[in-house]
């Protein structure tokens, strides 16, 4: 039959071997845009999200403990701009504090709040599920018990040659993420999300009893886990964004470009399938970089909760449920939430600090709730 | 367009389709009908790939199982019985979906995906409700969205799954003038799963009847539909008409159970 004749109606796709026909039934020839309004990321959200990204980072920059002027700190990062001509009044202290504290700080709080931020948005995604948060299949915990078994074990070994703790929780992390999907696709026969979910759970439920079990056998280090699981930035450094950043580069570009792939699971597996989308592969991509950047995220900051849930959230519920902008957009609001929520955790009870954690479950519910009930108004 | 042969299905322990063989020849229209439970929706689904099977499915001269996803879907679009519509998402975007095996990865969708859809939603008379979300469309709408969605696929062969079930008698009838002027303008092979047999003998060329997971009977409308087989294939009682626009199947009364012991113990159970 007509599979290999030209012509006709049916063409030859762009596929290798025997080309299967596809039909060009509704070209008209004329190779005009035609008039269709598909949702798109539009340019005003990326510049809102971009200008809120900037705002924050400048609020964090000027605000601090130092009581360094406003002036001379914009002076200083100014005269760090190549071909820019600036001189900043700013002490060798001052210049220390704008460089080696507060920038590094803004710097790695923007990575992990958009590395939040965007593995909770694809966890939605790949789940269907509006409740997923980035710590849905284990990783809090598996992080959880990596970090106190390094707190635990490594000072009786002496002269380690660097904190332990980021490299424990990172490998915790993944450890118990790669147990849940061994558990998800033993437990039912097509993995599926749910298995997974499910899957997550039970892991989840096994490390924080090993955590806390190793937790009451050493009382005396049980301040220092806990502060480590409250989650904060106050140790930033440049070293930390140097430790982090691959791994949140690399997540971040494949989340990114599976965006449109998310819209098209939420018909489901089946007709995903259906449509040429393998769904379960998809669904471990998107997981595999979702966790990777979630690990090395929460192995420098802690276990920041609530961040990869309303993030995503908030900007579901203004720009629309397609994952085409919510995905992007939770990269620029996700690092500004948390830059702002570090300067509240550092400002409050200066030159105390309240747990980055805390705040942004503090700020982040009642703003949440003030979200939602306009978004009622306007629905 | 589509030959299947010897095709069977397992379902765990069951065998959910057994040596099923039939063809579907290009721009013709396949009916297939039988009781529930009868595996319908297994061969569509396996047809689309979307089940395991042994046998054989050549689509265009082409074993459906050396085809990936992307090039099954350009060859097969599937409308599912109950298909998944995302409230918010608004039709433009989810016929768009159609075109996902045409355009690359990263890329998006081209300027002739664009354009392939805004036809589609032009044709099927969506163009109003282009902007609209799904969870604000009728049901016969919607049902139009799903067909413009696998018609955007521009594949050869459109499967359908009880594509009527949800609506009304008009609406119902609509999605499968529709789907019968396509057919006609651009060679399109129908496959399509119906329970009326009245409306099914008047859309397909041939039936398919299958029971039990067996292939029992197939051939045109005038052929298969005899009031013998369809009372003991479907253990009912029916009237056939033979009417202006192919036959009547009727349901008449009083029932005549096929087998009367067996009813009654069906009837019990049903009751309790």
């Amino acid at each position: 039959m007509a599979a290999t004749e030209p012509g006709g109606l049916l063409r030859s796709g762009r596929v290798k071997g025997n080309a299967p026909p596809a039909l060009r039934i509704f070209d008209d020839g004329e190779d005009v845009e035609p008039e269709l309004f598909p949702t798109r990321l539009r340019p005003l959200q990326v510049a809102a999200g971009v200008a809120f990204l900037l705002a924050a980072a400048l609020a964090a920059l000027l605000v601090g403990p130092a009581g360094l002027s406003p002036g001379s700190v914009l002076a200083q990062v100014a005269s760090r701009v190549p071909f820019l001509s600036v001189h900043s009044n700013l002490s060798a202290g001052g210049v220390a504090v704008v460089w080696q504290l507060r920038m590094p700080r803004i710097v790695l709080g923007g990575l992990v709040g958009s590395m939040l931020a965007l593995a909770g948005s694809s966890y939605q995604g790949v789940f269907h599920n509006p409740l997923a948060d980035p710590y849905l299949l284990g990783v809090a915990s598996g992080a959880g018990l990596g970090a106190t078994i390094a707190v635990v074990e490594i000072p009786r070994l002496t002269s380690f040659p660097f904190d332990p703790v980021p490299l424990a929780a990172f490998v915790g992390a993944v450890v118990a993420v790669v147990a849940t999907f061994a558990l998800g696709r033993s437990g039912a026969k097509g993995r599926n999300a749910t298995s997974l979910v499910l899957g997550g759970v039970a892991v989840g439920a096994f490390f924080t009893a090993a955590q806390t079990f190793l937790q009451q056998q050493n009382t005396p280090v049980l301040q220092e886990v806990y502060s480590w699981i409250l989650g904060g930035l106050s140790t930033a450094g440049w070293g930390q964004v140097e430790l982090i950043l691959p791994y949140v580069a690399i997540a971040t570009l494949v989340l990114l470009s599976c965006r449109r792939l998310l819209d098209t699971l939420s018909v489901g597996d089946d007709e995903a399938n259906s449509l040429g989308v393998r769904a379960d592969r998809v669904r471990l991509i998107v997981v595999v970089a979702a966790t990777l950047g979630t690990a090395a995220a929460v192995s420098v900051s802690g276990l920041i909760g609530f961040v990869g849930i309303i993030v995503p959230h908030t900007i579901r519920l203004i720009a629309g449920p397609s994952y085409q902008r919510i995905v992007p957009l939770s990269v620029l609001f996700g690092a500004g939430f948390l830059i702002l929520a570090d300067l509240v955790a550092r400002t409050v009870v200066s030159p105390g600090e309240i747990p980055l954690g805390v705040v942004t479950a503090f700020l982040g519910a009642p703003f949440f709730l003030v979200v939602l009930r306009q978004a009622r108004r306007f629905s | 367009m589509l030959e299947i042969e010897n095709l069977s299905v397992d379902l765990g322990e069951t065998r959910v389709l057994d040596s099923v063989s039939t063809r579907l020849d290009e721009g013709c229209w396949l009916g297939l009908v039988g009781p529930n439970g009868a595996g319908k929706t297994t061969l569509l689904r396996a047809v689309a790939g979307l089940v395991g099977y042994s046998g054989e499915i050549r689509i265009a001269g082409r074993s459906s199982l050396t085809a990936s996803r992307r090039e099954a879907a350009r060859l097969v679009a599937y409308v599912p019985q109950r298909p998944l519509l995302p409230p918010a998402m608004t039709v433009t975007d989810y016929v768009l979906l159609g075109r996902s095996a045409h355009h690359s990865f990263l890329g998006g969708e081209t300027r002739r995906d664009r354009r392939v859809v805004a036809t589609v939603l032009d044709r099927l008379g969506l163009a109003a409700l282009a902007r609209r979300p799904l969870g604000q469309v009728s049901g016969g709408e919607a049902q139009r969205a799903v067909l413009a969605r696998a018609l955007a696929q521009e594949a050869p062969v459109l499967v359908m799954d009880e594509p009527t079930a949800s609506l009304d008698l008009g609406h119902g009838q609509l999605v499968l003038e529709l789907t019968d002027e396509l057919r006609r303008e651009h060679a399109l092979s129908v496959l399509c799963a119906l329970h009326d047999l009245t409306i099914a003998g008047q859309y397909a060329d041939r039936l398919l009847v299958l029971s039990g997971g067996r292939a029992v009977s197939s051939g045109s409308p005038h052929e298969v539909l005899t009031g013998a087989r369809v009372e003991a294939i479907f253990d009912a009682t029916v009237e056939i008409l033979d009417g202006r626009d192919g036959i009547v199947v009727a349901p008449a009364r009083p029932y005549r159970p096929a087998d009367p012991t067996s009813w009654a113990s069906r009837r019990e159970a049903a009751v309790q």
